[in-house]
């Protein structure tokens, strides 16, 4: 943004979102004739019409179990997307960056809490369990703090005020170096995500609900929770401290920012310490429900459409977009999926996207830009 | 003076610069270049399947010298299991006149197969590629043994016949399939298609993306809903430690849940835990280290530090695979050396050495395996050989076997696998007719 920018709020329902409550009415007016239609017999089950208006309905209605367990899975994975999302609205809040390291960072921290462990256990010779799993995390925290001071040295200093897509290349740099950092220091092989260890709950619990039941994993729950809390923390560490208002500034322009005394270096630190922290749960989670490997990098590329939908630059645009994206991709993978193939959240994701941003191009949250010429 | 020494120089430089590259006194070696994926996020599966090849043949170097006394010149490309990286490495295979090429991924297989002719390098693809590639009058140039996807689509459906007590019982039956949304994950569905119609279950398929492979929930979802009673399982790299994690944490049966051979590795089911006991996957080898052939790689490579795989994940299920495909390759060799009298063979030497492959148990012993696999013979006509498979089952730790032998329905996929290799040709305008000769195995 230049200095010639200025950032307003918009109105809380604009034009933009009385169009779309507009369309949603067309919406549900369509669905319902559907429903009428095909009570009256004049939409048969074999038309692709019922196929994919009424058939995906009347399913959550008849078995609203599976409904309610979709829409929980979906609740988790968004937890999960607005944690990775998290990770890049606080460095593009800071330098104005998409930081295209967000997603090896979330392998390289998962990776070092998971190699520090093996080295106390196996090669120390420490009891393995709960202390040992405390001090890796420790380490593993003490490496994304190295990490970010060695980016701000080394990469983010040496470019203060260079355009941004020389700062985006910087990452992609990063990124790659920390691919073959990673694979050199701890190798491609998987390895298993010390949960246990950490005290986080395993097992599941089975509630019954409306004939049939509901599966919640004690992880999953453990992850909400977590993540939320982490997420709660974050907003008012950004929002009310000096530090939160510091990087607001750095956000708007680092010419103003360092006008006012303010140290770009020291923000930059806690920015990419913070996103380092917000990595290492991400593997964390997402490590313990799979297995920690170079494979966990592609997750974050999750955190695409949510950062369209909630905005670059909102930290509850993050949060929101992330369960928007979560549960919409997995209600529209477990009800249309099936009359495409399967396999369509992929996509899904982005076409969710690409309809918010049909209405609200700079996203749920984000700051409408006003250029003055 | 001065244009004397420059003159004694150059002369001294020439001589030296002769005995370089002078053939005599230059050791001989086949070279062979191997397609491996240590990183990416592939490399769970790729990495003991390359350590167990790679430590084969440095066994074979170091115990006997090579094959027929000529050294082994082993080098790996690595591919990130990237099909556009995998035909780069053709062009250095080539390059390096590699006797042979080992896609090791299946898109990788079909981008290859037009090339393989025309350069004259076989192509092997042990029990993945392309199906069809096991009809040799077609495919002169592609070995796929010891069974093709079709032929483990078929020992699945026999496998769940056993278990529920004949083949009629599997009428009302929702068998679903679980792949990754790539062509090797595709491979099985003409068959089990069929074997549905024949059988009268229902097969349901559930594609996983590559970008999802860590993220499978609605897709077990998805199996809760349709009452799956069987999930085979079609994965490879990460997909395969989700699917069982995801199994155990949705409560499917594991005893009904069966990887093909490659979601088999112990890096698939160790990660789930105790949620993993009882998960199966076929397989046509034996896992552990109770073998002469193994202990000759633990003495001969990892004793003397030469291996890239830790101690303990010696004889491995996925590590073994490697050390059978050497074994595969090994004797082709020989055989190629055999049929030729040469010692330095090349690719169009090593094409004719497997197609007179025939290993059998006695041979098995010989390679110092005895039992460690069924014999393995492929003609002119039939690259692959359609060999029996069985069911390994794991108890938490490690593979323990869990069936007999069960042999593919030959008579059911040999057809299928001659009309698919009918419109391949069809298909790809100008495919050649087979001009190679057939030597008779001796």
């Amino acid at each position: 943004m230049t200095d010639a920018t200025l950032t307003t709020r918009k109105p809380v329902l604009g034009e933009s979102q009385r169009n779309g409550l507009i369309a949603g009415g067309v919406l549900a007016l369509f669905i319902a004739a559907l429903v009428v239609a095909t009570q009256t017999g004049t939409i048969t089950r074999n038309d692709w019409t019922y196929k994919i208006f009424v058939d995906p309905f009347v399913s959550m209605v008849d078995m609203p179990d599976l409904l309610v367990q979709t829409v929980w899975e979906g609740f988790v994975a968004g937890v999960l997307y607005s944690l990775i999302a998290l990770g890049f609205v606080l460095i593009f809040k800071a330098s104005g960056v998409f930081n295209f390291a967000q997603g090896i960072m979330v392998v390289f921290a998962a990776l070092s809490l998971v190699g520090i462990y093996e080295f106390l256990t196996l090669t120390l010779g420490m009891p393995a369990g709960f202390v040992a799993a405390l001090v890796a995390m420790a380490g593993a925290l003490g490496i994304m703090f190295v990490l970010a001071v060695a980016v701000e040295r080394i990469v983010l200093r040496p470019l203060v005020n260079q355009p941004d897509i020389i700062m985006l290349m910087a990452t992609v740099g990063l990124t790659y170096f920390l691919i073959g950092f990673g694979e050199y220091i701890f190798g491609g092989s998987p390895k298993v995500m010390i949960t246990s260890q950490l005290g986080l709950p395993t097992g599941s619990t089975m509630l019954d609900f409306a004939g049939g039941r509901i599966n919640i994993q004690h992880l999953d729950l453990a992850a909400a929770i977590i993540a939320a809390v982490m997420i709660a923390v974050l907003g008012f560490f950004f929002q009310y401290t000096r530090i939160g208002r510091a990087l607001r500034a750095v956000a708007d322009s680092h010419k103003a920012a360092l006008s006012v005394g303010i140290s770009l270096n020291q923000i930059w630190v806690i920015v990419w310490f913070t996103a380092g922290i917000v990595a290492l749960l991400t593997g964390i989670m997402w490590g313990a429900r799979s297995d920690v490997s170079f494979a966990l990098e592609i997750i974050a590329l999750k955190a695409l459409p949510v950062l369209i939908v909630g905005g670059f630059t909102s930290i509850p645009g993050a949060i929101v977009g992330g369960l928007i994206i979560g549960v919409g991709e997995k209600i529209g993978e477990f009800y249309w999926g099936p009359l495409l193939g399967g396999g369509i959240e992929s996509w899904l994701a982005y076409i969710i996207a690409l309809m918010f941003l049909m209405f609200r191009p700079q996203g749920l949250f984000g700051d409408k830009i006003i250029e003055r010429i | 003076m001065k244009t004397t020494r420059l003159a004694l120089g150059l002369g001294l430089g020439l001589v030296a610069g002769f005995a370089a590259v002078s053939p005599v006194g230059a050791q001989e070696s086949i070279n062979f270049v191997h397609n491996t994926y240590r990183t990416g996020a592939f490399s769970g599966s790729g990495i003991p399947v390359a350590d167990g090849v790679r430590d084969y043949f440095t066994m074979l170097n170091n115990r006997d010298g090579g094959i027929g006394g000529v050294r082994i010149n082993f080098e790996e490309c690595e591919t990130q299991y990237d099909t556009r990286r995998s035909v780069e490495c053709w062009e250095q295979a080539k390059s390096k006149n590699s006797v042979v090429y080992v896609p090791w991924s299946t898109g990788a297989a079909l981008a290859t197969i037009p090339r393989a002719h025309i350069d004259k390098m076989p192509i092997f693809s042990m029990a993945y590629g392309l199906s069809a590639a096991a009809v040799g009058g077609t495919f002169p140039w592609v070995f796929n043994p010891p069974l093709t996807y079709w032929d483990g689509a078929s020992v699945w459906i026999q496998y769940i016949a056993q278990r529920e007590g004949g083949l009629d019982k599997l009428r009302g039956k929702t068998i679903g399939l679980i792949l990754l949304d790539a062509p090797f994950g595709r491979e099985p569905i003409p068959v089990l298609e069929a074997l549905a119609r024949e059988h009268g279950f229902t097969l349901k398929t559930y594609p996983i993306p590559p970008a999802e492979m860590q993220n499978q929930s609605s897709t077990w979802l998805a199996i809760r809903r349709d009452r799956t009673d069987w999930v085979l399982v079609q994965g490879w790299g990460a997909m395969n430690p989700t699917a069982v994690r995801e199994a155990g944490r949705t409560g499917f049966p594991r005893d009904k849940v069966i990887g093909i051979w490659w979601a088999g590795g112990d890096d698939d089911a160790r990660p789930a835990g105790p949620d993993a006991r009882g998960y199966l996957a076929l397989s046509w080898h034996q896992v552990g280290t109770n073998f002469p052939v193994i202990q000759d790689i633990l003495r001969h490579v990892v004793d003397r530090g030469q291996s890239n795989s830790a101690r303990e994940k010696i004889g491995e299920n996925l590590y073994n695979r490697g050390v059978y495909q050497g074994m595969l390759i090994a004797e082709a060799i020989r055989n190629a050396q055999r049929l030729t009298g040469k010692r330095v063979v090349t690719g169009e030497d090593v094409r004719r050495g497997f197609e007179v492959l025939n290993i059998s148990a006695a041979r098995w012993t010989e390679l110092g395996a005895p039992d460690f696999a069924a014999p393995v013979a492929l003609t002119c006509a039939d690259h692959n050989g359609h060999h029996a498979a069985f069911v390994i089952q794991w108890d938490g730790t490690k593979w323990n076997r869990a069936s007999d032998w069960i042999r593919p329905d030959r008579a059911r996929i040999r057809p299928m696998l001659e009309e698919a290799a009918r419109a391949y040709a069809t298909s790809n305008a100008g495919w050649p007719a087979r001009s190679e000769t057939c030597d008779q195995p001796s």
